[in-house]
């Protein structure tokens, strides 16, 4: 008999427009495509005011998923492509966006992002995208002032987190919740690399340890390796967190724990369109600065 | 702004740190790596800036401790010739 099968590892892919806005009154459109290595936001913005946006999965091609993304934003809203006055490209297939005016890289695009995101008292931001993770300390009006990214493996990232719910058949989104739901925190598992953690994981499996463990381990493993990139680097408050692991609280409040300082909560944007946001804001300065002349 | 380009890992850390504040994108540490791992680029923390900086090649960036092995002190080399041409003293290293 043939079973049902569910790929735990899949996100859920969505979309969000402004309602009763119209973008007509406004005086710049900009867009702001973030195509990363494992998703692409892509973010509609009139005259600095969020309109619309649209998260879903990279696929192999980074031209199509800009552009589906771009199209996915801009459904139902009777905007156009051709009506966006200028459109910026970034993350890491940032050059592979066809309709992009220009290219700035996302490390820029994050932290003015975090600004609008989480508010101008950000100085420390926590990016934990799909592939890498980075550490950049900012200013009042979201400039970076210095950075540290450690893109060298998917230990600590979403891709690993990804690989963990594929192998203990919990859906993604129930990682964070699941992880938390432990009498004792189990030690971290000795491993970041994603490949030999998922051995070790499954070696506990057989020792007796419930997935839950299972799963808070490895969160507590992540946390703690990022913990060693944000200390690197020094923390100063307020302390923000942007990218898809925003939204995995088991690694989210990990890190709390070992900083010792809580992370600024979102409110209504959602901190995975923080790169595209950052890239839309851009834009608009850019139309500003040429338009001044 | 401080960029910091390479990576921590199990061996160590290796980091090219250049200051934008300071750098002006002369060019000079370019010529002077014989590995050629700095390249001038657009300064991309400053979009709407026009200025140039030096910074480490997306080529060279995750293999930082083997392409500048050779300018290491156990090498026999204790001053970089990027670090020694910068006049402006906008670069530097974690090792």
């Amino acid at each position: 008999m043939e079973q049902e099968r569910k790929e735990f590892w899949r996100w859920p892919e969505y979309r969000w427009t402004l309602p009763d806005a119209d973008w007509r009154a406004g005086q710049i459109v900009t867009g702001g495509i973030d195509v990363g290595s494992v998703s692409t936001q892509s973010v509609i913005m009139v005259d600095g005011r969020l309109y619309a946006y649209s998260s879903m999965r990279t696929g192999s091609s980074s031209p199509d998923s800009a552009q589906k993304a771009l199209n996915w934003a801009l459904d139902g809203t009777g905007l156009t492509q051709k009506e966006i006055h200028y459109i910026v490209g970034t993350g890491y297939g940032r050059l592979n966006v066809p309709m992009a005016n220009r290219t700035i890289t996302e490390i820029a695009c994050h932290a003015m992002g975090a600004n609008f995101v989480y508010g101008s008292s950000v100085r420390t931001l926590l990016d934990v995208g799909g592939q890498d993770c980075k550490i950049i300390r900012c200013d009042e009006k979201g400039r970076v002032v210095n950075f540290l990214m450690n893109d060298k493996c998917a230990a600590g990232t979403g891709r690993g987190i990804e690989a963990f719910s594929e192998l203990l058949s919990v859906p993604i989104e129930h990682i964070g919740e699941k992880s938390l739901q432990v009498d004792n925190e189990p030690d971290p598992v000795s491993s970041t690399c994603v490949v030999f953690a998922k051995a070790e994981a499954t070696g506990k499996l057989r020792e007796g340890w419930s997935v839950n463990e299972v799963i808070a381990s490895y969160c507590l493993a992540m946390a703690r390796r990022i913990t060693e990139l944000i200390n690197r680097l020094g923390i100063e408050k307020e302390f923000a967190i942007t990218g898809g692991q925003a939204k995995n609280i088991g690694v989210v409040s990990r890190i709390e724990k070992e900083i010792g300082i809580k992370a600024l909560p979102w409110k209504e944007v959602d901190p995975q369109i923080a790169g595209g946001i950052g890239a839309a804001l851009f834009a608009k300065a850019i139309v500003e600065k040429s338009r001044k002349g | 702004m401080i960029a910091n380009y390479g990576y921590t890992n199990g061996s160590g850390t290796y980091l090219i740190t250049v200051n934008t504040e300071k750098c002006d994108g002369c060019g000079k540490c370019v010529s002077a790596c014989p590995y050629g791992v700095l390249e001038i680029i657009e300064n991309d923390f400053d979009p709407i800036g026009e200025g140039m900086m030096a910074a480490v090649t997306e080529e060279h960036r995750k293999k930082i401790r083997y392409e500048c092995a050779p300018c290491k002190p156990v090498s026999g080399r204790t001053e970089l010739p990027c670090v020694k041409v910068c006049e402006r003293e906008a670069i530097d290293h974690s090792w």
